[in-house]
């Protein structure tokens, strides 16, 4: 079940939609409570009229989603598969406050149309009329692995098939100070390229939408190839690195073969901690980078994980100041990617270069 | 590929707490629409739903006797028809621990949002925090897993009313690929004030009980409830001697891609996904005995569905009913409600009527099945589930 990934848009707080490649310039942001998308020029995409009633995290999307079919050049994929941790945010938030500022009296019907997680797959579907296979994946930080996972059935049942996969996920007013108050965040603005340096409670919020153009047959000009996944509900911590030896060996391969591991370290002590023991265990003496520290914390972080994963191995280069630990390897061939989603949702990705 | 088996089924609606009660309401014409009286609404006495009688304490009670930690209503819905799925399959801890679970919902914990924005809309460091901590979809398929010792291939949907549909055929498709060998698969929605008011303001709301496929209907009536189905592969079900109940023999998921919530005139995307389902179980139309149809009793659905029905089964449509004029609307459980009635119907030989019709739509010609129909053997069953943003399911159901 090999997935290659013909190509992708990402929007995030870094310049990632503006030209192929990994952006050279990463963008500091000295002093933020959140980090927050780059918006494209939405006309050069969408008919103004359409725009006008969709969200932002909706007009993200189907740029998005647009700009890797152009890129890619397959105008129809055989399915679009979304995945989102927390839906329509702002639309959600909207009709919410007008059910009670209003007395559920004449509401506007359009945030609640535009409320539910599965807009953006179904504004994709209806911007270029596809009719083949449609779902939007929804559970916290599986989310974007359970629509990787999808396509990747799919692939296997079909490996003919083109599938556009994503993930997306907004940081709203209404989000952010509920999330802040749920304990997730940071009490004090940072430096993102200090993230790791801070050793405090909380991580940095974020948001993202990436979108991916997946094949089941090698291409010409494809990015990486995803060789496997797996996700792991609440694993037991002490059994992450078994988990690890596990899903490479079920990968047909080993850590020894691995050049590069990219770890999902958020900032957040607590939760970065399950990561020590792996590195000091079963992934000790490998190149570690990390990677919130460009687009912050959310449910569907791994889909810009992914994304900068797959650049990595096509121009054998990293982001700067990504790498954490050891030295960056000359030949990168093989990435692992690691991440959880505060100890409850951990994802395992292997890619490997075309 | 491996033939995937229904070997348990759980739910809980309106019109019943487990599969026996809500059979004995399908025969006996028993509509759970009726008063709200647990949501707090303007509309309590103009708008009727199909709600379950039962309060958050209740529900506890009935989920789990030894349940901690905070709970929404879809947690505990969904638990308690999850379990009743498991128990029938009889799924031991330890094969419980290798189970999938894959479950549909659109409104999460909007209930206890719901409960947390009157005090926050007063001041933003206003109100119980804790009450938002279950608001997303991922919530209630934890707290099953967590309460069931579920450790598989977990994954949610929310693809608007289709969703437990999508939730099904994820199961399938996850044991036919041989990724899982047991799934436990369906879905949950609550009654909420979001979706109340949300379907109110699109003006699809009947105000009396809904009357799918009649001339005159007037908009939907809104459930709620949970249902799951557990899967299991041929394999297994042959090596441990179980009986199952129907087979899951084919699915199909295609797009409308022509409105953002309306269905196309001529239901393109429903003829696709019907006969997508029919292509998969290598069927014919005239190998389905009964459509248990998406059928919500709104304008534009019953005839958008009607006319995909006509194109595909011509002058041949089989007999059809909408059972959500006893239990709802149930948004993303529809599919999987729905996917119980049909085995139900299945194991029972029999159809179930769609309550409240009296005048045949005049673009159609096809009229719904009426009364209660004992004795009537079904072999295969369609069941139809379309949503928002055009995304549209069916599931195919046979008798083994």
């Amino acid at each position: 079940m090999i997935a290659y990934i013909r190509g992708a848009a990402v929007l995030s707080p870094q310049k990632t939609f503006t030209k192929p490649g990994f952006p050279d310039e990463i963008i500091h942001y000295p002093d933020s409570a959140f980090l927050k998308c780059l918006e494209p020029n939405y006309r050069d995409y969408i008919d103004p009229m359409v725009a006008r009633r969709m969200s932002r995290v909706v007009k993200m999307g189907v740029c998005a989603a647009l700009q890797c079919m152009k890129d890619t050049g397959i105008d129809m994929p055989d399915g679009i598969i979304a995945g989102t941790g927390l839906g329509c945010l702002e639309d959600t938030g909207k009709f919410l406050v007008s059910i009670y500022a209003n007395e559920e009296k004449l509401l506007n019907p359009t945030p609640f149309i535009q409320s539910t997680h599965n807009t953006v797959a179904g504004a994709i579907a209806l911007a270029i009329k596809c009719h083949h296979y449609n779902a939007t994946y929804t559970h916290r930080g599986f989310s974007f692995e359970n629509a990787l996972q999808d396509a990747l059935m799919q692939l296997s049942d079909n490996p003919s098939l083109h599938i556009l996969a994503g993930g997306f996920d907004e940081l709203t007013d209404h989000s952010y100070t509920l999330t802040k108050r749920l304990g997730l965040w940071k009490n004090h603005a940072v430096d993102n390229f200090s993230l790791y340096d801070d050793h405090s409670r909380g991580s940095l919020p974020g948001e993202g939408v990436a979108f991916f153009m997946l094949g089941g047959q090698k291409g010409t000009h494809d990015f990486a190839r995803l060789v496997s996944m797996k996700t792991l509900f609440e694993p037991d911590v002490k059994d992450n690195g078994t988990n690890i030896t596990r899903f490479l060996r079920e990968a047909g391969t080993g850590i020894e073969q691995v050049d590069l591991v990219i770890l999902g370290n958020s900032g957040d002590d607590k939760y970065d901690r399950i990561y020590d023991p792996l590195t000091e265990g079963v992934l000790a003496n490998k190149p570690c980078a990390a990677y919130k520290y460009l687009c912050g914390e959310y449910d569907t972080s791994a889909s810009f994980a992914l994304y900068m994963a797959s650049l990595i191995l096509k121009y054998q280069k990293l982001p700067e100041h990504s790498l954490i630990r050891g030295k960056c390897p000359e030949h990168i061939n093989r990435i692992l990617l690691y991440n959880h989603l505060r100890a409850k949702n951990h994802s395992l990705y292997l890619l490997e270069r075309c | 590929m491996p033939r995937v088996f229904i070997t348990g089924i759980g739910i809980i609606s309106a019109i019943g707490f487990d599969a026996g009660e809500v059979y004995q309401s399908l025969r006996n014409g028993r509509s759970g629409v009726g008063k709200l009286t647990l949501i707090d609404s303007v509309y309590q006495d103009e708008i009727p739903v199909a709600e379950i009688k039962a309060n958050l304490q209740e529900l506890m009670r009935i989920a789990t006797p030894k349940i901690n930690g905070y709970y929404t209503r879809n947690a505990l819905l969904g638990l308690i028809a999850a379990r009743q799925a498991v128990w029938q399959a009889a799924l031991d801890r330890e094969t419980l621990r290798d189970t999938a679970l894959i479950s549909g919902t659109t409104v999460g914990g909007m209930d206890r949002s719901e409960g947390f924005i009157k005090g926050y809309l007063a001041g933003t460091n206003k109100g119980m925090i804790r009450q938002v901590s279950g608001h997303d979809c991922g919530d209630s398929t934890e707290k099953i897993a967590e309460n069931l010792g579920i450790k598989g291939y977990m994954a949610t949907l929310n693809t608007a009313c289709s969703s437990s549909a999508n939730a099904i055929m994820m199961g399938a498709r996850l044991i036919k690929q041989g990724k899982a060998k047991k799934a436990v698969a369906g879905g949950v929605d609550c009654l909420t004030r979001f979706t109340l008011n949300g379907f109110n303001s699109l003006m699809i709301l009947d105000r009396a009980q809904c009357r799918p496929f009649d001339e005159n209907r007037n908009g939907l009536n809104l459930g709620e409830g949970s249902a799951f189905v557990v899967l299991e592969s041929e394999d297994d079900v042959v090596r441990t001697g179980k009986t199952p109940l129907a087979e899951v023999g084919g699915y199909g998921n295609a797009c409308d891609a022509y409105h953002q919530t309306a269905s196309s005139p001529e239901g393109h995307g429903a003829f696709l996904s019907m006969q997508k389902a029919l292509d998969m179980a290598h069927l014919s139309p005239a190998d389905i005995s009964y459509i248990n149809t998406h059928g919500t009793g709104t304008k534009n659905n019953d005839l958008s569905e009607g006319v995909a029905i006509e194109r595909l089964y011509g002058n041949n449509v089989p007999p059809c009913s909408s059972t959500k004029s006893f239990t709802g609307h149930t948004l993303a459980a529809a599919g999987a409600i729905e996917a119980v009635i049909s085995t139900l119907a299945i194991q029972n030989n029999c159809l179930f009527p769609n309550l409240n019709y009296s005048e045949q739509m005049h673009e159609l010609t096809f009229v719904p099945i009426q009364k209660y129909r004992p004795e009537f053997p079904l072999t295969h069953v369609m069941s139809n589930s379309f949503g928002f943003g055009g995304n549209n399911s069916s599931l195919i159901f046979s008798r083994i």
